[in-house]
């Protein structure tokens, strides 16, 4: 084991981005134009990095699996996106941000970057806003914010509940254009299965043609993954279907580190599952904690009588609610983060409360918001006493205006009404903090590979706070690695055009190939969606919301027999050399079989609990996370060896100069 | 319930193509796509060929899933992607039939999936508005008022899917481009590149073959999304106003 470097600039916390990025070197704008980059992903990371490093000069080759860019997973972005500039006099700040954002990880995230993050956070809303991007606004036409989880003040822009796709659109067209402008060499349904090193240095990728199943080999000065997170290899998440971790799998096959891999965020509202045969889960944006109110039964009996049917939410008195989040934390109520009313959720469930026939789901319910806002509605428009059913038309009007899609896509999937039954909601798989690691610079300990976005580790600790996924991907794409990629380059501008009939590029691709080949060779009688699901089971058992040790020795045993089984009996239909969406989920299967490993054995060693890292065996007398700040502040970064060998952990120890590390209460 | 699904399959863009039937079993909580995994996992199991479609947020949002079904985009619900269609809409014994996009400017791919990468070049034609990132002021700079921010929105939450190609019986673009067009012309931000832009995308949308609008209006009644055909006529106005009114053209 050594210990790692992340590279953070010396100087004072407020000054060290300012300084760092006026005094590092630069690449001069005719050098730019022979220098060549490949991004691999375009959600906002990925499109906003391909966009701005166009702008910049740089030659640049962009890559999706989708059939086009605006169909990344950042799309279905809902509640907002946060922004330190205190439009609402609320006592925000750039302070205020670090420091909710590094306390709402659990203190397991540097602080040098997180300030930074904070400090370009204004940037991105001014940016999206000139792109044309149609934030909420007031009647006055000024931009709108609202509240999210963990914090105090009102900082998140939204697009109602389709933040995400507004400013994915928004980061889409800037690569448009520079597509048009030749900048910018746009690949679409190619999928990136391995990077290639020269000497060393990544210096390209091998990518399948989705439609013809060609190898093809693509070469560059750098290559820049943003192809996001790995949540599905709980095979049910909110995570789109094709989401995966195959290119930062492949990555770390060839020497990248993987950090933190089992800080996974467990989202606390989404629609509970209702079937075997169901192949996603829905999110319910948090936003909907600002008016929702979150509940189960006081009594066992009423949960169970409305688990069989016989009473509905509408049947249990006030005075039989358990609001526990309230109860709970008072001081930040239902905004409590969510690691935290996540597991508050797992345990009311626990206690046989749940009001879903399964028995993991709890309530949540707009009545006294629409209550409220009906009333506050009646008196802006002059109506004096007003009856109740036309507060609770004019509430539920505000409810609409705010959530409308929210509630249409819920009452889609359930059949129910939202605005007259409260919702159904229980926690899933959403989001990963864990990803590969990268430096102050956004590079990987490979020079020349950098990560962007829910694929590296760097901001979210333990746990990410809501409306800051966004953030995070445009600041790393539109503000900090257009800079920081340039102290790399720097040294590069002699490097002539990699050629791609090099060794390296011909060695890689067979590789590559012998593993497709190997897959379909197999010839089995399972389905690949079957392993998947299996494998789900297992991490979501064992790896989930609550771990602990004997749990985990026996999920990492249960993964090793399953990949075993996998490379036996699984079945690809189809050739490879067509278009076949089975032989793709294959190969992301398998690598999922092995990153879920990783990522047991990263929770194993991890002996605190932490954000969304729960170890059962730490927790202090009420059921909170304890914490080992002796111990464990540190960034684990695993160097993969081999399969069935241990990975070996490499500590970045986590150093914090201005904040104190307390137990983190939101009573 | 006990289904008949007639589906298409062709094998590659050349091949000609056929429905075949099969036999699945369903329940009413599924989503269609649900439901096609549960065939498929039987094709599977068979060792035959799945069937081909795109999808991927599976929440109506991506705008990747794309079939027909029954002779509608996106089948029976107002509002409502495939992905999001219910099976609680359809019968025990029911004969669904499930089709590709079908336009000119769409072809297939294989079996479900077509190629709608026409729709990103006539983004690249013009949909955006030119700023290099840093180059913005402050956001609160630009004031909207509230209803036409509301506007643009409305016609911004466009997914890209197509529907309004294959619901068309001319297999027009024009709700797809007019959509994007009125975004940014409602705008103040948007307004300034205006008259280029609407010239240059109605251009490569001709020139991707994409029919001419006769103001059928299916395609705002498809429209998974609910954008309004207002857009069209708002695109027209900008067009004429681009072609007579100003000295851009292109």
């Amino acid at each position: 084991m050594k210990q790692l470097d992340g590279h953070i600039p010396p100087g004072p916390l407020k000054e060290k981005w300012t300084t760092y990025r006026s005094t590092m070197p630069l690449v001069a704008p005719n050098n730019k134009l022979r220098l060549d980059i490949i991004v691999v992903g375009t959600g906002l990371a990925g499109a906003s990095a391909a966009a701005s490093l166009a702008e910049l000069g740089y030659n640049v080759k962009v890559f999706t699996f989708h059939d086009s860019p605006r169909r990344a997973h950042s799309i279905a972005a809902q509640g907002g996106i946060n922004a330190a500039k205190n439009y609402k006099n609320d006592g925000d700040s750039v302070w205020r941000l670090f420091y909710d954002t590094i306390k709402g990880g659990d203190y397991r995230s540097r602080e040098a970057n997180v300030y930074r993050l904070a400090e370009v956070s204004a940037n991105i809303i001014d940016q999206a806003v000139a792109q044309g991007v149609p934030f909420a606004r007031e009647y006055g036409g000024y931009l709108d914010n609202r509240s999210f989880g963990g914090v105090q003040v009102k900082r998140t822009f939204y697009a109602r509940g389709q933040t995400g796709q507004q400013l994915l659109l928004g980061a889409y067209q800037a690569l448009s254009r520079q597509v048009a402008l030749g900048k910018v060499e746009l690949y679409h349904r190619h999928e990136m299965l391995d990077v290639v090193l020269v000497d060393g240095k990544a210096r390209g990728i091998i990518a399948r043609n989705l439609i013809t199943g060609e190898l093809e080999r693509h070469s560059a000065h750098a290559v820049v993954l943003a192809t996001g997170g790995y949540g599905n290899v709980f095979y049910l998440s909110t995570n789109a279907m094709n989401s995966n971790a195959t290119a930062a799998w492949r990555a770390v096959r060839r020497g990248a580190y993987m950090a933190n891999p089992c800080f996974t965020q467990i989202h606390p509202t989404c629609i509970p599952q209702s079937g075997e045969y169901q192949s996603k889960l829905t999110l319910m944006s948090e936003s909907l904690r600002n008016d929702g109110r979150v509940w189960v039964p006081k009594k066992v009996e009423d949960a169970e009588a409305i688990r069989q049917g016989r009473k509905t939410a509408l049947d249990i008195p006030e005075e039989d609610r358990d609001y526990y989040l309230e109860r709970m934390y008072p001081a930040f109520g239902n905004l409590v983060p969510r690691d935290v009313a996540s597991r508050a959720a797992k345990r009311v469930c626990d206690e046989g409360r749940g009001i879903v026939p399964t028995g993991l789901g709890v309530f949540l319910d707009f009545s006294t918001a629409i209550e409220r806002y009906g009333k506050s509605r009646a008196h802006a428009m002059g109506i004096h006493n007003p009856d109740e059913a036309t507060i609770r038309r004019l509430g539920e009007q505000v409810i609409e205006e705010k959530y409308g899609n929210l509630f249409e896509m819920y009452e889609k999937i359930t059949g129910e009404n939202p605005y007259k039954v409260p919702m159904k909601i229980y926690p899933a798989v959403h989001y990963t903090m864990g990803g590969l690691w990268v430096d102050y610079n956004l590079q990987t300990n490979i020079p020349g590979l950098f990560a962007i976005g829910e694929c590296n580790f760097s901001d979210h600790g333990a746990n990410r706070l809501g409306a800051s996924a966004l953030m995070q991907g445009l600041a790393d794409g539109y503000f900090v690695l257009p800079y920081t990629i340039g102290v790399f380059l720097s040294n590069e501008i002699r490097t002539p055009r990699i050629p791609t009939d090099l060794p390296e590029f011909e060695q890689t691709e067979k590789e590559v190939r012998a593993r497709l080949e190997g897959l379909m060779h197999i010839g089995g009688s399972q389905s690949v969606e079957s392993f998947h699901r299996r494998l789900g089971k297992i991490m979501w058992e064992y790896c989930g919301m609550a771990r602990n040790a004997e749990g985990l020795q026996k999920g990492i045993r249960l993964i090793r027999e399953l990949r075993e089984e996998f490379y036996k009996d699984v079945y690809v239909p189809g050739r490879m050399d067509e278009f076949n969406p089975e032989m793709e989920k294959a190969h992301r299967v398998a690598d999922f079989l092995e990153l879920g490993e990783l990522m047991c054995i990263d929770a194993l060693h991890r002996n605190e609990s932490c954000g969304g890292h729960f170890r059962e065996e730490y927790q202090t007398e009420d059921g909170e996370a304890l914490r080992n700040d002796e111990e464990y502040a540190y960034v684990a970064a695993w160097e993969w060896t081999d399969l069935g060998k241990d990975p070996v952990l490499h500590k970045e120890p986590l150093v914090f100069e201005n904040v104190e590390l307390k137990t983190r209460s939101y009573k | 319930m006990k289904l008949t699904l007639k589906i298409w399959r062709q094998k590659s863009p050349d091949d000609k193509g056929r429905f075949v039937t099969y036999q699945v079993e369903a329940n009413e909580h599924m989503s269609f796509l649900e439901m096609l995994d549960v065939l498929n996992q039987q094709l599977i199991e068979r060792k035959e060929e799945p069937v081909a479609f795109d999808h991927d947020c599976r929440e109506g949002i991506c705008g990747a899933c794309s079939m027909v079904i029954n002779g509608q985009p996106h089948g029976p619900m107002q509002k409502t992607t495939t992905c999001q269609l219910h099976m609680r809409h359809f019968k025990d014994g029911d004969t669904i039939y499930i089709e590709p996009f079908r336009a000119k400017a769409f072809p297939v791919v294989k079996d479900l999936v077509v190629d709608r990468s026409a729709f990103d070049r006539i983004i690249q034609a013009g949909g955006f508005i030119s700023v290099d990132t840093g180059q913005a002021q402050d956001g609160n700079t630009i004031l909207i008022p509230k209803d036409t921010a509301t506007e643009a929105f409305d016609a911004a939450t466009c997914i890209g899917c197509g529907a309004c190609v294959a619901a068309c019986p001319n297999a027009s673009a024009m709700l797809f481009v007019s959509a994007k067009v009125s975004h940014l012309a409602l705008l103040p931000q948007g307004r300034i590149e205006a008259s280029r832009r609407v010239q240059n995308m109605v251009k490569q949308m001709d020139e991707e073959g994409f029919g001419r609008c006769s103001n059928v209006t299916a395609c705002e009644a498809e429209c998974p999304k609910g954008i309004s055909i207002t857009n069209i006529a708002r695109m027209n106005r900008e067009f004429l106003k681009a072609v007579f009114g100003s000295k851009e053209t292109v």
